[in-house]
This record gives structure tokens, C-alpha cells and sequence, in this order.
């Protein structure tokens, strides 16, 4: 007892030191003050969390002991089937019971939900660690931006021609990292995101450099109404957050579905022993080089696809949207809901575009909250929220078969 | 147009401040194949400290009778901090992950930089801070038609003062061959008594101490800090790294040097607005061509 | 002086020993022989703390060190000359040999000591200033030992000495390591090479497949009809 008391007495010095001049000094126009209260407060917080901490290990600690297995989590106690069917109605009937500012909220995570699958088929499961994937995004969006302002393409003929695009840009980008190590492909990927934003920030006469693309059209829907001249085709654009919003769904469940497939293919597969050992998939016969290319292409298509959209709801695209915070954000999502879990990443989705919104003067401290989260799950959580099976058994396998060993 | 001597003067600084923070990089990944994102950072909050020292010391009044007094301390608690800082993170988010996955081992360190540069940003707030300058940026001289500041003097002497002695330390005692040791084969370490748990906490301290002081140099040489300033020149650092191959602490000097060089020149004749985006070119031109760098990398290739 | 009980050790998720004892006695040397995979680097790297069993205790001198790490285990005496020599490439002979003293606080006798290993092999005096990864193999294995030797050991594992060296530097090494023996040092010595082993030992173990199956003075085992077919090839 007493050796846990000097540790929480030394992490809380620790803490003091390191806070005591980043929080505590306020530097002032010509003046310098001490201010105490945030730093009282915040080693508040250090203390609980610590002490959170300390407890759960004690748990765990203690469940190892008596030999309890943990209880089932919350994923394996819902049926599958009849969990899906309740989301899908909420889903569906959502925007007739909601307000605009609901709706918008929703969109938002509907294009967060195609993001974050998107990014789980090149990190969750494929392993390819991108740091720069809204470079995606933003080839969709500035795609159907330009396509609109310039030449007058309409939404629905744009699409297909930005997931084409996308996917020459994945392939582009893809392309020099295929024989990198993981921990290079990482920062490279970063590098390429960040030439995209400075390259949409300065080349002007493209891209109309920080100013942005304005006037982008929503889509358009051609109905046929009644006239004096007879049966004729009518077109508005769909400007409506409920309609938007119903495309957005669409989207995301072309998403979800699209990634259920590929999870199950001989492809996921393919791209699952890659990531667990990629020398030893090449020796099974798998062309690592084209499943890594497919990876990165099939991942800028969805990223795409969100992107497109999001100039047609938004109507306006700036650089200012796809910094690097955006793919950090992304990949949270996917590393917190568990990657390869599709349940888990629009878990994670939706809290992470809800909770800032509920919570409006934690808005601050969501990329902090985030980035934490991030460290504390791979610590003490690395399956994620709601893990993918698989994932799971992989992470405690070998706890598990120790603990076997040692019992036998 | 600036002449190619100034050029090279301005190069030759930044060079020397992208060395330093490369080192960091380096050590770290010689000795656990780590890319410490965390570390740009430690390279800013180095900054802070910097300024907030100096800003108390002139507060009180201290700073206009003894500048450099000011500026030995600001650099001295700059180092220290940075040091607590830089083993309080490996502790918490690297050496638990010791035996993870090198993905785990990436995306704890992601979190961490995350983490620290919003942090600072609620510590310190969005705004630049200033360093009090006007005390030091007097004086200039000319060369051959290039001015050189006497503050581009102090960082370049500053920077290969700290070089020489991280050379002096890994060559000639015994901690810093027992570093050198760990990196080359852990497990033969071991066998030879050496901690390696303690090796890599000096690793850490001893990178960290060097993006410290370049940090108080960035604030000296362009007049403040910002909360996210660590993340460009980060990136910049670790291609530098990579660029003379990683693991390789003369590589690590002579890449960050190239890319500081090369940035100045690129941004005075081709265009300024894309001078970050070179360093990022030469990274990937690197990792396509030849991955193991100018010198080579140095890095543990042995299994238990 | 050392005592292995009973130890289950697993790597790689394979259960490599499975309930492995042996004693060394000061003085002595013993030797532990068996084919590829029996486990005998397995045994070495579990008693210098690098594995750790499952089960089992290793004692040395009485203590109970089944479980300390490994710098620990090689302040008390224990150093290992592990498999492939594995010097640090790229540091200096001199650099690898200071190395072998790291834990020592004697400034004196880690120079004397070094002189002593210097006389003991002029090869690497005379390439004291070079880096360890260019030396040839049977350098590197006179470096490994010389490194072990600065670490003043009470107990010295040496892994497979004679792998990929030329037989007449083979025969320096081991009349060295019986040097090192009739100096007080005791040693455990793992070899494939079994008929090596047995002419140089006092004891020795047959591992097979993570179990010790035979034991006694060496003399008896090279007579033994089993040990004779299985590992010194005779038909």
C-alpha cells in the first residue's frame, strides 16, 4: 500500500513540474503572472485519472488471480441481426422527427462513417499505416468542384468520374510506398497529404488557392411533372437537409456494405495476412504489391465518394478543410473503434462528431480527448471499442495461451 | 534575389536546427525502431520554455541587467524540462507498448503528439508568443556580401557545441557506448549487464535535450513560438534523418544540413510558398531510391 | 553452484524445455550436447535471464534468480558467450572488450584484465582500434570470449564456440576455454560438436527435444553405446 502511495505521490510531482510553468505562466502584453487555479485543477483531473487507472489495473489484477474470465463485452451480448434492423429503421426514419441543425449534425457523421471504413480498409485491414488520407477526400471534393464550376457537370455524372479520379490518385500515391516499411510509409503518406493541401493552398489559378472553390452546385433531380405542354421534366436541385441526408445514408451504406464484402472476400483476406506478416503472405503466393495498390485505390474511392458529396452539400470547398487534423481525426476513428470492426468505427464515428456538439464547451478539448484516447486504447485496449473478432483473439492470443500452459 | 553566399549563411542556420532535432529522431529510432511523433513536440514546448523564462526573468526586472544570464537559463530550464518531459512520455506511452505491434507502438505516438501540441495550445493559447528579442538581435556583420546576424553566430556555434559533446559522450563514455551497444543488439547487451530499459530513457533524455535547445534557437532566430510549431519542422527533421540514414548520428547532422540548405535555396530561386513541400519531395525521393540513406542506416538487425 | 530445477521455458509459442534440471559445480566444466532444436540455447538464454520459465527455479550460489533480469544475472557472475558470437559490430574491438567490464567499478583490474586478454590473444591487440563487424569469424569468437572474460565471470555459458571455425582455431579456442577453466572459472559449454565436448568436459547432459535424457561424467557418456550412435556417428 504504502509503495502506491510514493508512486502517486511521484507522478503527481512529475505532473506539477511539467505543468507548472506551461499552465501556470500567463505571459502577458508586458506583463507575466502566475495564475494558480487552472493548475490546481488540472492536476485534479491528474490525480482521478491516475487513480482511475490504479484501480482498473487492481482489477484486472485481482480477476487474474481468482481466475474469472472477463465477462462477455457489450458487442457479443447484442445479437447481431436485430441490432442492425434496429439502426437501420432509426436510420430511416431519423430526419422526420429531427431538427435542421439534427440533421446536419447526422450528415456529418454519415460522411465520418464512409471516411472512417474507407481508412479501415488500408489501416484496419490491409495495415498500411496512412497519415495523409484526406488527401482522398480532397481530390473527390476539389474533382466535382472544379468539374462544376468549370465545365457544368452535374452531380450524379461527377460522381463516377471522381471515383475514377480517386483511385488514380490512390494508385498514384500508393504507388512509391509499396515497398516501404510500415513505420516510412507512415510519415510519407503524411508528406503526400500535406503537398496536397499546400499544392490546393497556392496553385491559384486551379484551384483558387485559400479563397476556395465557390458556387458548387448541389444535385440535381429531374422529376416529371404535368404542364400545358404535357408530360415534362421538371429539376431542382436538392438543397434540402432530408434529402441530403438520404444521400449521404445511401453513400454510407454503399460503404458499409462495400467493406462487409471485402472483409469477407479472398481480397480481406489477402489483405489480412499481409498485415500480419507481410513476407510470409508473399510466400503463400498473394501479390502483396497489387493487394497494397488495391488497398490504397479502394480506400481513395470511398474517401472520394464522401468527398463529392460533401462539395455538393457544402457548396463551397477551401483547403482549410483538409489539414492534417482531418486524417488524425479519421484515423482516430478508425484506431478507437476497433480497426477492421465496422460496428465499432461508426461507434466511434458518431462520437466523435456527436459528443463535441452535446457537450458544446468541450469543443476545445476534443483533438486533446482524442489524441489521449488514442495512446490510452493502444495501451490498454488495442481491439478497440467494439473489436472485430478476429482482432481480438489475435491481441490476447498469446495471454491466453500462456495462461493455458500455466494451468495445464 | 539574395545573394548565393547570404543563402547559403541562412541554409547553413536552419541546417544546424534541423540537425539537432534530427538527432533526436534518429537515437530514438536506432534504439527502438520507433518514429517518436511526439518528438516535434518536445521541439516546441522547448520553445515555450524558453519564452516563458526569459518573459519572467523580464518581468522581474532581471533580464535587462544580465541577457545573457537570461539566455543560459532560458536554454538550461528549456533542457531540463524537456527532459522530464521526453521520460514521462516514453514511460507512459512506449514502454508499455514494448512488446506491441509496431503499429500500436506508431499510433501511441500519434496520440501523444496530438495530445501534447493541443495541450500546449490550451496551456499557452493559439497566439504566438514573443521572445524579447530586442536584447539579442543587435548586431550583424558582413561577409563578402552576405550579412550574418550574430544570432545565426550563437545558433550555429550553439548547435555544433552540442554536437560535439553528444560525439564526445557516445564515443568516449561508457553510457554512451552502452547506448551505442543497445542499438546495435539488444539481447547481447543484456548479456552484458547493460539496463536496457535505462539506455533507452537517455536516449530519450539526450534527444529530447538537443530539440530543446533548438527549440529556444527557433524562438531566438524568428521571434516566437507557437503551439504547433513543432509539426512541419518535424517532419522536415525525420526526412533529414532518413536522408542520411536512419540510426546514423553523423547522417542525421549531415541530412538535417542538406534539407536546410536545400529549403533556403529552393524558397529564395524557385518559390517560397511550396518551401515545405521540398523537404517532403526529398524524403520520398530517399525512401525510393535509397532507403538506407546517404550513410547508411544503423539500426538492430538481430533476433533473439 | 548453479542449480536448474525442473525449468518449462516457451519461445515463439513452442514449449522448448520441458522440465530441463542440471547442476554445475565450481571448478567444473560441464557440457550440454544434443542435436539442432533440443534446446540447449534455449537452456543458456533462460539461465542468463534473457527467457524466463514458466516453470521451474534456477539458483545460483542459493539465490533464486529464476526471475531476475538479465543485467542483474550477469552482476552476479553468470556471462554468456552466446550463438554467433553476436559482437557489436560497430564498435571497436577495444570498445567491445570495455564493454565485457561494463558493470565493473575497478579501473585497475579491468586494465589489467585487458592486458591479460590482449596477451591471451595478440589478434586482437593488433586490431584493437577496429570495428568489431570486419573481423573474421574466428576473431570475433576470441573477441566474444575476451569479452566475457572482462566481466570477471564465476560461471561462463559459452554457445556453440566451435560453430563455423576452422579446426585448428578450434583447437586454440578450447585450450583456451580449459585455461580459463584451470584459472577457477567454471563453464557450461553447449556444443554440437559432442565428441569436442566430451573430450574437454568433466560432465555432461544429452538434451533431446527440450528434455535432458542422459547425464553423467563425460568419460562414461562418450563410452555409451546410445550417445556413440546418435551424436558422435558412429554406425
Amino acid at each position: 500500500m504504502r509503495k502506491e502511495l510514493v508512486k502517486f505521490a511521484v507522478v503527481m510531482l512529475w505532473a506539477f513540474g511539467l505543468l507548472f510553468p506551461m499552465l501556470g505562466a500567463q505571459i502577458g502584453f508586458e506583463t507575466f503572472t502566475f495564475e494558480w487555479g487552472r493548475l490546481v485543477r488540472v492536476m485534479g483531473l491528474v490525480a482521478v485519472a491516475y487513480g482511475a487507472l490504479a484501480a482498473q489495473r487492481a482489477l484486472s489484477a485481482h480477476r487474474k488471480r481468482s481466475h474469472r474470465q472477463a465477462g462477455p463485452g457489450l458487442a457479443e451480448r447484442v445479437p447481431p441481426l436485430w441490432g442492425w434492423g434496429i439502426l437501420a429503421a432509426v436510420a430511416l426514419v431519423f430526419p422526420w422527427f429531427a431538427d435542421n441543425y439534427a440533421r446536419d449534425v447526422a450528415i456529418n457523421v454519415l460522411i465520418y462513417v464512409a471516411l472512417g471504413l474507407g481508412l479501415n480498409i488500408v489501416v484496419g485491414l490491409a495495415g498500411l499505416l496512412d497519415l495523409g488520407y484526406i488527401a482522398f477526400y480532397a481530390v473527390g471534393a476539389y474533382t466535382y468542384a472544379l468539374l462544376n464550376t468549370h465545365f457544368g457537370v452535374p452531380f450524379w455524372l461527377a460522381l463516377p468520374i471522381g471515383c475514377v479520379i480517386s483511385a488514380a490518385a490512390g494508385a498514384f500515391i500508393g504507388y512509391p510506398t509499396l515497398r516501404m516499411r510500415g513505420d516510412y510509409l507512415a510519415i510519407v503518406t503524411l508528406g503526400f497529404g500535406e503537398i496536397i493541401r499546400i499544392v490546393l493552398n497556392n496553385w491559384d489559378r486551379v484551384t483558387e488557392g485559400p479563397n476556395g472553390i465557390l458556387g458548387i452546385k448541389a444535385p440535381g433531380l429531374y422529376y416529371p411533372k404535368l404542364s400545358e405542354a404535357g408530360l415534362t421534366l421538371g429539376h431542382v436541385y436538392i438543397k434540402h437537409l432530408t434529402w441530403l441526408y438520404y444521400i449521404a445514408l445511401v453513400i454510407a451504406v454503399l460503404t458499409i456494405v462495400g467493406v462487409n464484402r471485402l472483409d469477407h472476400s479472398r481480397v480481406g483476406r489477402a489483405w489480412v495476412s499481409i498485415r500480419e506478416d507481410e513476407t510470409a503472405a508473399e510466400l503463400t503466393g498473394i501479390d502483396t504489391l497489387r493487394m497494397k495498390l488495391l488497398a490504397y485505390m479502394l480506400g481513395a474511392v470511398f474517401a472520394g465518394l464522401a468527398g463529392a458529396f460533401y462539395a455538393a452539400k457544402v457548396r463551397y470547398v477551401n483547403p482549410s478543410s483538409f489539414v492534417f487534423l482531418e486524417s488524425a481525426l479519421v484515423l482516430c476513428i478508425v484506431v478507437l473503434g476497433g480497426m477492421g470492426s465496422i460496428p465499432g468505427i461508426i461507434l466511434a464515428a458518431a462520437a466523435i462528431i456527436v459528443l463535441p456538439e452535446v457537450f458544446r464547451d468541450l469543443e476545445l478539448y476534443r483533438m486533446l480527448a482524442f489524441g489521449g484516447a488514442m495512446t490510452l486504447m493502444m495501451v490498454y485496449r488495442p481491439e478497440g471499442l467494439i473489436p472485430a473478432r478476429r482482432r481480438r483473439l489475435e491481441l490476447h492470443a498469446r495471454e491466453a495461451f500462456a495462461e493455458e500452459e500455466g494451468n495445464a | 534575389m539574395e545573394t548565393f553566399l547570404q543563402q547559403m549563411v541562412n541554409g547553413l542556420t536552419l541546417g544546424a536546427v534541423y540537425a539537432l532535432i534530427a538527432l533526436g529522431y534518429t537515437m530514438v529510432y536506432g534504439i527502438i525502431q520507433l518514429i517518436n511523433f511526439a518528438h516535434g513536440e518536445i521541439f516546441a514546448a522547448g520553445g515555450y520554455i524558453g519564452v516563458i523564462t526569459l518573459s519572467f526573468l523580464q518581468s522581474r526586472g532581471v533580464l535587462e541587467a544580465h541577457p545573457t544570464l537570461g539566455l543560459v537559463l532560458a536554454f538550461a530550464l528549456a533542457m531540463v524540462y524537456c527532459a522530464f518531459l521526453a521520460v514521462a512520455l516514453e514511460r507512459m506511452a512506449y514502454r508499455p507498448l514494448r512488446e506491441a505491434s509496431r503499429l500500436s507502438l506508431l499510433l501511441s505516438a500519434l496520440g501523444m503528439s496530438i495530445f501534447f501540441s493541443n495541450g500546449m495550445m490550451l496551456c499557452q493559447g493559439v497566439y504566438d508568443k514573443a521572445y524579447p528579442i530586442q536584447l539579442y538581435s543587435t548586431g550583424q556583420f558582413t561577409v563578402g556580401g552576405a550579412v550574418v546576424s550574430y544570432i545565426q553566430v550563437y545558433i550555429f556555434v550553439g548547435a555544433l557545441i552540442l554536437m560535439t559533446g553528444l560525439n564526445l559522450f557516445v564515443n568516449r563514455t561508457r553510457l554512451g557506448k552502452a547506448m551505442r551497444a543497445t542499438a546495435q543488439d539488444k539481447v547481447m547487451s543484456a548479456l552484458l549487464g547493460i539496463n536496457a530499459n535505462r539506455t533507452i530513457t537517455i536516449t530519450f533524455v539526450i534527444g529530447s535535450v538537443l530539440a530543446a535547445a533548438a527549440g529556444v534557437m527557433v524562438g531566438l532566430y524568428y521571434g516566437s513560438v507557437r503551439f504547433d510549431m513543432g509539426f512541419i519542422p518535424g517532419i522536415k527533421a525525420f526526412a533529414a534523418a532518413v536522408l542520411g540514414g536512419i540510426g546514423n548520428l553523423t547522417g542525421a547532422v549531415l541530412g538535417g544540413m542538406i534539407i536546410g540548405i536545400v529549403e533556403v535555396f529552393a524558397a529564395g530561386y524557385l518559390a517560397s510558398e511550396y518551401k515545405d513541400v521540398f523537404a517532403f519531395i526529398i524524403l520520398i525521393l530517399v525512401l525510393y531510391f535509397r532507403p538506407t540513406g546517404i550513410m547508411g542506416e544503423q539500426v538492430d538487425d538481430t533476433r533473439v | 553452484m548453479l542449480k536448474v530445477e525442473e525449468i518449462h521455458t516457451y519461445y515463439d509459442h513452442i514449449h522448448a524445455l520441458k522440465g530441463v534440471s542440471l547442476e554445475i559445480h565450481e571448478g567444473e566444466i560441464v557440457c550440454l550436447i544434443g542435436s539442432n532444436g533440443a534446446g540447449k540455447s534455449t537452456t543458456l538464454m533462460t539461465i542468463s535471464g534473457v527467457l524466463h520459465p514458466a516453470r521451474g527455479r534456477v539458483l545460483f550460489k542459493g539465490q533464486d534468480i529464476t526471475h531476475s533480469p538479465a543485467d542483474r544475472i550477469v552482476g552476479l557472475g553468470i556471462c554468456q558467450v552466446p550463438e554467433g558470437r553476436r559482437i557489436l559490430p560497430r564498435l571497436s574491438v577495444a570498445d567491445n572488450l570495455e564493454m565485457g567490464a561494463f558493470l565493473r567499478r575497478d579501473r585497475e583490474g579491468i586494465r589489467q584484465d585487458l592486458e591479460k586478454v590482449y596477451e591471451l590473444f595478440p589478434v586482437l591487440a593488433e586490431r584493437r582500434r577496429q570495428q568489431g563487424g570486419t573481423l573474421s569469424g574466428g576473431e570475433q569468437q576470441m573477441l566474444a570470449i575476451g569479452r566475457a572474460l572482462m566481466g570477471r565471470p564465476r560461471l561462463l555459458l559459452l554457445d556453440e564456440p566451435s560453430l563455423g571455425l576452422a579446426p585448428i582455431v578450434v583447437e586454440k579456442i578450447f585450450g583456451i576455454i580449459q585455461q580459463i577453466n584451470r584459472d577457477g572459472t567454471a563453464i557450461l559449454l553447449v556444443e554440437q560438436n559432442a565428441n569436442l565436448a566430451l573430450g574437454v568436459s568433466d560432465r555432461a547432459y544429452v538434451l533431446e527435444t527440450g528434455r535432458v535424457t542422459l547425464s553423467g561424467p563425460s568419460r562414461d557418456l562418450a563410452h555409451d553405446e546410445r550417445v556413440r550412435k546418435a551424436y558422435l556417428g558412429e554406425q
